[in-house]
Formats: C-alpha cells, sequence, structure tokens
C-alpha cells in the first residue's frame, strides 16, 4: 500500500512537471498561439488510450485461450481506463478545434474513429455489467472485446474515403512535416506521466477487481454452504 | 473435416430454412420494419428525387442495418427454450458449422427482404434501379454477409445475457461501421444519375467479410460453450 502511495506521488509530481513544460518551456506556436498546448494534454491522451484498449484486447485473447481470471480483471481495468482516456482526448479535441478549425467537430477519419472506438469499448462494459456469472461474463465479454479490436482498422480503413481534416503525422508524416525540436521533446516528456498515469490507474482497477472477485468465490460459498 | 463441415452445414441450412419457412416471422417483420423507415423518412427529409440519389443509399444500409439488429435476435435465442443448441452440438464433429449454418440462413433470409425492398424504394423516391441490378446484387450480398457474420456472433454473445433484446444493437451496430460506411459508398455510387461501381468499396466489403469470418472461425467454438 505504502508503495502504492509512492508511485502515485511520483505520478502526481511527473505530471506537474509535463504541465509546467507545456505552459512554460515550449514555444508558442507562430500560427496557432496558446491554444495548440493543448496538444500536450490531448495527443498522449488520444495515444495512452489506444494503448489501454490494446493492454485489453491482449487480455482478452490471453483469457479466451487460458481461462485465468486475472485476465479477465486485466481486461476489464485496461477498458476501462482506456475509455478515461479516449473520452479526455474526445473532449480535448474540439477544445482545440473550434478557435484553430473554425467548427467543434467534423467527421474526419480519426475523430470519427475514436468517437466508434469509445461507444465499441462502451458496449463492452455494458455487456459486462449484463451478465451475473463471473466465467460466462469474462468469457463472452473477451469474445466481444475481441471482435471489437479486429474491428479498429477496419473503421479507421473505411472511414479514410472521406476527405481527412486532421492535421497529418507531424512527427514522422514525411518530407515538409515536422516539430519545432523544443516541441517534440515536451510532447514527448508529457506521454511519460500519461503512461504512469494509465499504468496507476490500472493497478487499482485490477486491485479491486481482484477483490471483488475474492469476495463473489466466498458469497458462492457461503450460499452453498 | 472438410467435407464434414460442409455436409453438417448443409444438413443445419436445411433446419434453418425449414424453421422460417413454416412461420416465416422473420421475413415478414423485417420487411414491414425497413417498409416502415422508408415511409417514416420521407416525412423528416420530403426529398425529391436528386435528394434521395443523394441520401437513398445511407436511408436504404441504416434501415438493413437496424432491421438486421432486429432480426438476428431470435437465432439463439430460439434454441435456448427447449436447449436445443446442446442437443446441435452433440449432433455436429465441429462446432463452426453451427455458426456457419446460421450465417449463411441469416444471409440468405436478409438478402431476401433487402431485394424485396429494393423496387419499393426505387417507386417511393424515384431512383431507378433496374439498370444497375446486378451490381446492387453483389454489394446487398457482401454488406448482407458482413453484417451476418459479425450479427450471428454477437447473437450468441446477446443471448446470453440480461435485456438482451436491447443489448444486440448497442454491441452491434458500432462493430459494423465498416460495413455502413463501404456498403453506403459504393450504393451511391450506383444510385447516382451516371452509376459507377466503386471497386475499392466491394473489396473492402471483401475483406470485411474475410477478416470476420476468420476471426468467427478461431474463436466460434467459444461462442457455444456450455
Amino acid at each position: 500500500m505504502k508503495k502504492q502511495a509512492a508511485y502515485a506521488a511520483f505520478v502526481v509530481l511527473l505530471l506537474a512537471a509535463a504541465a509546467y513544460a507545456a505552459f512554460f518551456i515550449a514555444p508558442t506556436d507562430a500560427r496557432q498561439g496558446v491554444v495548440y498546448r493543448i496538444i500536450f494534454l490531448h495527443v498522449p491522451c488520444a495515444e495512452t488510450g489506444l494503448l489501454s484498449f490494446f493492454v485489453c484486447f491482449v487480455g482478452n485473447v490471453a483469457y479466451v485461450l487460458k481461462r485465468d481470471a486475472k485476465w479477465d480483471w486485466l481486461g476489464v481495468s485496461a477498458a476501462e481506463v482506456g475509455l478515461a482516456f479516449t473520452t479526455a482526448c474526445l473532449v480535448t479535441g474540439p477544445i482545440w478545434a473550434k478557435p484553430v478549425w473554425g467548427i467543434w467537430w467534423t467527421w474526419d477519419a480519426r475523430l470519427t474513429s475514436t468517437a466508434v472506438l469509445w461507444l465499441l469499448y462502451v458496449a463492452y462494459l455494458l455487456l459486462r455489467s449484463l451478465i451475473e456469472e463471473p466465467e460466462r461474463r469474462a468469457l463472452l465479454s473477451a469474445l466481444f472485446g475481441i471482435f471489437a479490436f479486429i474491428d479498429v482498422p477496419l473503421v479507421f480503413g473505411s472511414i479514410r474515403w472521406w476527405r481527412t481534416q486532421h492535421p497529418q503525422p507531424v512527427i514522422m508524416g514525411g518530407p515538409g512535416s515536422g516539430l519545432d525540436p523544443t516541441m517534440k521533446a515536451v510532447l514527448f516528456f508529457c506521454w511519460a506521466p500519461m503512461l504512469a498515469l494509465m499504468v496507476l490507474l490500472m493497478q487499482s482497477r485490477y486491485r479491486l477487481e481482484a477483490m471483488r472477485g475474492d469476495l463473489d468465490v466466498v458469497r458462492r460459498e457461503m450460499e452453498t454452504a | 473435416m472438410g467435407l464434414g463441415l460442409l455436409s453438417n452445414t448443409l444438413v443445419l441450412l436445411g433446419k434453418e430454412l425449414r424453421t422460417e419457412l413454416r412461420s416465416r416471422e422473420l421475413l415478414t417483420t423485417t420487411v414491414i420494419f425497413i417498409l416502415l423507415v422508408m415511409v417514416l423518412f420521407s416525412f423528416t427529409f420530403d426529398p425529391s428525387s436528386s435528394d434521395a440519389r443523394r441520401f437513398g443509399a445511407g436511408l436504404l444500409w441504416l434501415a438493413f442495418l437496424f432491421a438486421a439488429s432486429l432480426m438476428l435476435q431470435p437465432c439463439f435465442l430460439r434454441e435456448q427454450t427447449n436447449d436445443t443448441l446442446s442437443a446441435l452440438r452433440l449432433a455436429v464433429s465441429d462446432p463452426f458449422a453451427i455458426l456457419l449454418a446460421k450465417l449463411a440462413a441469416n444471409t440468405l433470409f436478409l438478402l431476401a427482404t433487402e431485394l424485396l425492398m429494393l423496387p419499393v424504394f426505387a417507386v417511393l423516391y424515384n431512383v431507378p434501379v433496374f439498370p444497375v441490378f446486378g451490381q446492387l446484387l453483389l454489394v446487398f450480398f457482401l454488406g448482407s454477409l458482413g453484417v451476418s457474420v459479425a450479427g450471428t456472433a454477437l447473437s450468441a454473445i446477446s443471448a446470453q445475457a440480461r435485456m438482451r433484446e436491447l443489448l444486440l444493437p448497442l454491441l452491434l451496430l458500432p462493430l459494423l461501421t465498416p460495413v455502413l460506411v463501404a456498403s453506403t459508398q459504393v450504393t451511391a455510387g450506383l444510385l447516382d444519375v451516371q452509376p459507377f461501381v466503386q471497386w475499392k468499396g466491394v473489396g473492402f466489403l471483401a475483406v470485411f467479410d474475410l477478416v470476420f469470418l476468420t476471426a468467427l472461425w478461431l474463436f466460434g467454438e467459444y461462442l457455444l460453450e456450455e
């Protein structure tokens, strides 16, 4: 417990350092002005969200093959944390888009895919809440999670046909693209606290789910006794 | 194994078709639902013929998708009343045959209702469809196959949950976004004043179908576990 508290304190410190870097170290964008600074929150949130969903997928596949409840706990923890980060990404996106693009929302590939991704994982958690028996819940939600994750590249590919308004990949986006070196460094630095936060949240959520699992076993033993 | 799977699937498909032809419950309700959507849609947009060319493809596919999410409900629910799914599992050597038969039946039912409603759409919205009938058939088939593959898998999942009637559309519709997008794009091209086939979209639908068929083949047996 002490270890986790120390780790949580470390995450808070990292977050504070990232906020400082985002506001005071990164230079102001020549065209977008101050508002661009939201990318230091928006981009790491998007990437961390995707990574969480990938962890969820790994948990799902492992559960189906191994049938160990631990993988199910990892799956649900990762899905919830991923959903939190994706929500943050979907909220910060329009805040940036309104002053820069002049609109809150556009149906372009990355925005739409993220919205569909969000809906898929909301459905995943909804499905879990509607199945009582733990093993059945674990298996069926894992299978749905696998189908959902396979669907993600297809969703993205299909929506790519519409002309896309989202900024093209700036980092490694080919010739002509590129971020100011300081901005780039800050952006990478901002990803670290998000990843640390992801680990912290997933760990706590996993522990909660494990306790729920144990409690359920005890409860069922009492019922049969 | 391959031949056994095929013959098992064909026998089970026969059973699915017989069950439906005796009651005709699924086909009737689905046809009426799609008709209803078409009529109600005209009240919300009051579309002219050129509007219909623009929105028609989207209207058709949304109606098909919603209808499918209703039509797929009884797919596994039906087997629960007398626990016939256990009997089916004992009867076949490869449980994939059960899924394959059900998805083939669902594709056929969906395709049949779509083809029945296509002339009605053409008349109600003044869009000529017969010159491109062959191409439309291809899109309808690939789209319906995609809907049925994903839908059969998810109906096996939702049948085991509470609130299953509400749950299936919530699980299925976001998953079908790629099918909706691709089918609508290709159909819109075909309903254009100068019709054209978007082969990219046709190929995309085929890829979707293949990906989900493979996933179903890999994970299908777990869906049918007791």
